[in-house]
């Protein structure tokens, strides 16, 4: 066991909060309720060459590992930025994983390095109107007509769909009853979401406002072969390399989320004056307050073995969906207990407690529920009989 | 163009300091970074290099321990190499001891200029980038502001309590930079990476043909002899604002003669 501190990583946090000391929490607020993607901030990670951090040198990014992305995406997240600032890059980092992997190598140096260099953005398209958790059930259908395919269907929660100049498509290419395994007949695309034949709508939502999440409509969109990452019918394996990293990624944002959030509560509840004493000197407020930090730390355990076990080529399911787990729920606890510390002040917008809150609920549902991380476990890694 | 800068790592400011209670000094032994007063040297450095159309900075530091840290965040902003001078001797060494030592690291470089900031923020001496001009023999230009390359040297903008004088200066030059000046770049992640495989030659006295007894408590002109709290400060007097509090503040200002 080691667990010193490695130089690169203490340097990473401090160039990260460097970065994000320029977009301190007014700037968060003001996106979040212009509704207004925070390309300022994106522009200045860009420039640092922060957003490639984890892309192979080869394709101009920094050659790093799932380790220093989620390093990153914490600092960004615990610098006040959360979800606002973290979803803004988040899928250039490793949301390309399926193409790097997958793709032949004119895809990969057509969109990578631009991808790294944060000129190009991408979405991730794999949620339907009536294809949530149940991925397989997905009817957004690709048909092949000499050199293309012709894409028809509806996706729901797009991600910067808006922004995006490319959107991996998870499409069906045979329809699920003519599979022999429903997990078979899907292919990922790399389709071009500024096309005609495509239609974007903001999904109005509770919070992460400065980023958008859309219904995507694809009526007739032509996706030219070359575009297809790997095979046809493989997507959804594919899809699953993702899976891992992104939650490892997921797990670090809302431990960001949940430090800053523990750590404005700590200062509140130091300085605020009730009774005539700060109202931390309250065992009732304290231990709570105690009990987060407990638990955050223990997630981050659990995200530092995941996201050392996938750089160093190891199976990480079980902690990757752990991290996932312990992460959003002591994250959100954090948020919550900050709120009660604020009182009435946490629910105010002024106090960005309230910003936090709202935005670190979302990943105990997105991009996999708590619910399906405790199937996972139960099923793969205790053996108990699938559910569903 | 090749220009050295000076800077000193400090212990983080944001920590509470400490003092040895054995010699009154500032205790220096842990982690140390880069004086912010001089990143701005480092960036001035960096636009004049760019500006000439090439050349090289580097770095020279006078640090306990063989402390890197400071000089990493500066290479990582772009510069190219550092000089590191780190010996026990060094210890209790004085502003003109100091510029000894860094004058000889200097000397080594050969740069056409030479920059620091103005005064550290931990020592506040404000007196080595002279001490080190006088050791070379080199002009010496203090609080510029602004540094350009024209055919007949250096041209500085030398700020002055009433606003700035235009300087021209021959080089080599020692330039000390004021702090805040320039908006210091910050370190990209492949300037965070490209810093760890640049070279920092370390040195000793010895390497630089300095002897013990000229630096170090045995070198230095100077002793603490006694350290006294800052008196606190008194709370400020406040104006109620009845709709006339502002001829009271121009009356009070007017009684401190600033207006
Ligand atoms: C802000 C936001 C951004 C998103 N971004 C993207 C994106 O960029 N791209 C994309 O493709 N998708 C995106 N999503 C969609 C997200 O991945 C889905 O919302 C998520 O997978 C859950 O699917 P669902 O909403 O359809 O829930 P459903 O599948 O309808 O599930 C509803 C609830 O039932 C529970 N449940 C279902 N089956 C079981 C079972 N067998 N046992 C126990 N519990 C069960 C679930 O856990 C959940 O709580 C985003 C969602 C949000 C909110």
């Amino acid at each position: 066991m080691d667990f010193d501190i490695e130089e690169l990583h203490e340097d990473i946090r401090q160039g990260v909060r460097r970065v994000c000391a320029d977009f301190p929490d007014p700037y968060w607020r003001e996106c979040d309720s212009a509704h207004r993607f925070p390309w300022e901030f994106h522009d200045a990670m860009a420039a640092g060459g922060w957003i490639g951090i984890a892309t192979p040198t080869e394709y101009g990014g920094g050659g790093q590992g799932i380790t220093e992305a989620s390093i990153m995406l914490e600092e960004v997240a615990a610098s006040g930025a959360a979800m606002n600032g973290c979803s803004a890059i988040h899928l250039s980092i490793f949301g390309m994983e399926p193409v790097r992997r997958h793709a032949g190598p004119d895809l990969c140096r057509e969109v990578l390095p631009r991808v790294a260099a944060g000129e190009l953005h991408v979405a991730f398209g794999v949620t339907e109107p009536d294809a949530g958790t149940d991925t397989t059930s997905i009817t957004t259908r690709a048909v092949r007509r000499g050199d293309e395919y012709v894409v028809d269907g509806a996706k729901v929660w797009t991600t910067k769909a808006e922004q995006a100049e490319l959107v991996l498509l998870l499409v069906r290419t045979t329809p699920k009853e003519e599979c022999e395994r429903p997990t078979d007949g899907m292919t990922l695309l790399l389709a071009d979401l500024r096309a005609p034949g495509v239609d974007i709508r903001p999904i109005p939502k509770a919070g992460r406002n400065a980023v958008s999440s859309c219904e995507v409509r694809y009526d007739g969109l032509r996706v030219p072969v070359s575009r297809r990452v790997g095979e046809e019918g493989e997507g959804f394996r594919f899809l699953l390399d993702g899976l891992n990293p992104e939650r490892i990624l997921i797990a670090s944002e809302a431990l960001g989320i949940g430090r800053v959030a523990l750590s404005r509560a700590v200062d509140y509840a130091r300085e605020r004056v009730v009774f005539g004493r700060p109202i931390g000197q309250n065992q009732g407020l304290a231990f709570p307050l105690a009990d987060s930090h407990a638990r955050l730390r223990a997630a981050e355990l659990v995200i530092r073995e995941a996201s050392w076990r996938y750089d160093h080529g190891l199976d990480c399911g079980e902690q990757a969906n752990t991290a996932k787990y312990l992460a959003a729920d002591a994250a959100f606890d954090a948020a919550d207990r900050a709120m009660q510390t604020h009182g009435g002040f946490g629910y105010a917008t002024e106090y960005d407690i309230e910003r936090y809150w709202r935005e670190v609920r979302v990943m105990r549902l997105a991009p996999v529920s708590q619910e399906m991380i405790l199937n996972y476990l139960g099923e793969k890694v205790l053996g108990l009989p699938r559910s569903y | 163009m090749k220009v050295a800068v000076c800077v000193k790592q400090i212990p983080d400011p944001a920590l509470p300091g400490e003092l040895d209670p054995t010699d009154n000094t500032l205790k220096r032994d842990g982690k140390l970074i880069l004086d912010e007063s001089d990143s701005y040297g480092v960036e001035l450095a960096l636009q004049l290099v760019e500006a000439a159309g090439g050349g090289s900075v580097t770095l020279v530091s006078m640090a306990p321990n063989n402390e890197v840290s400071g000089l990493r965040t500066a290479l990582a902003m772009g510069a190219d190499d550092a000089v590191l001078i780190s010996d026990d001797a060094l210890s209790g060494t004085d502003a003109l001891g100091t510029a000894k030592v860094l004058a000889a690291a200097i000397g080594r470089v050969e740069p056409d200029l030479v920059l620091a900031g103005v005064e550290s923020s931990d020592g506040y001496t404000g007196t080595v980038p002279e001490q080190i001009a006088a050791v070379m023999g080199l002009p010496s230009v203090g609080f510029a502001k602004k540094i350009e390359i024209g055919d007949d040297g250096l041209h500085i903008e030398r700020q002055t309590e009433l606003g700035y004088d235009d300087v021209v200066c021959p080089m080599p030059a020692v330039v000390s930079v004021t702090a805040g000046v320039v908006e210091p770049r910050y370190p990209s992640f492949k300037g965070i990476m490209a810093a760890k495989k640049k070279p920092v030659d370390q040195v000793t006295i010895a390497d630089l043909g300095i002897s013990a007894d000229q630096v170090g408590w045995a070198g230095a002109r100077q002793e603490i002899v006694s350290v006294t709290e800052a008196e606190a400060r008194e709370a400020g007097e406040v104006i109620e604002d009845d709709g006339e509090g502002y001829q009271r503040i121009v009356a009070f200002l007017e009684e401190l003669k600033v207006i």
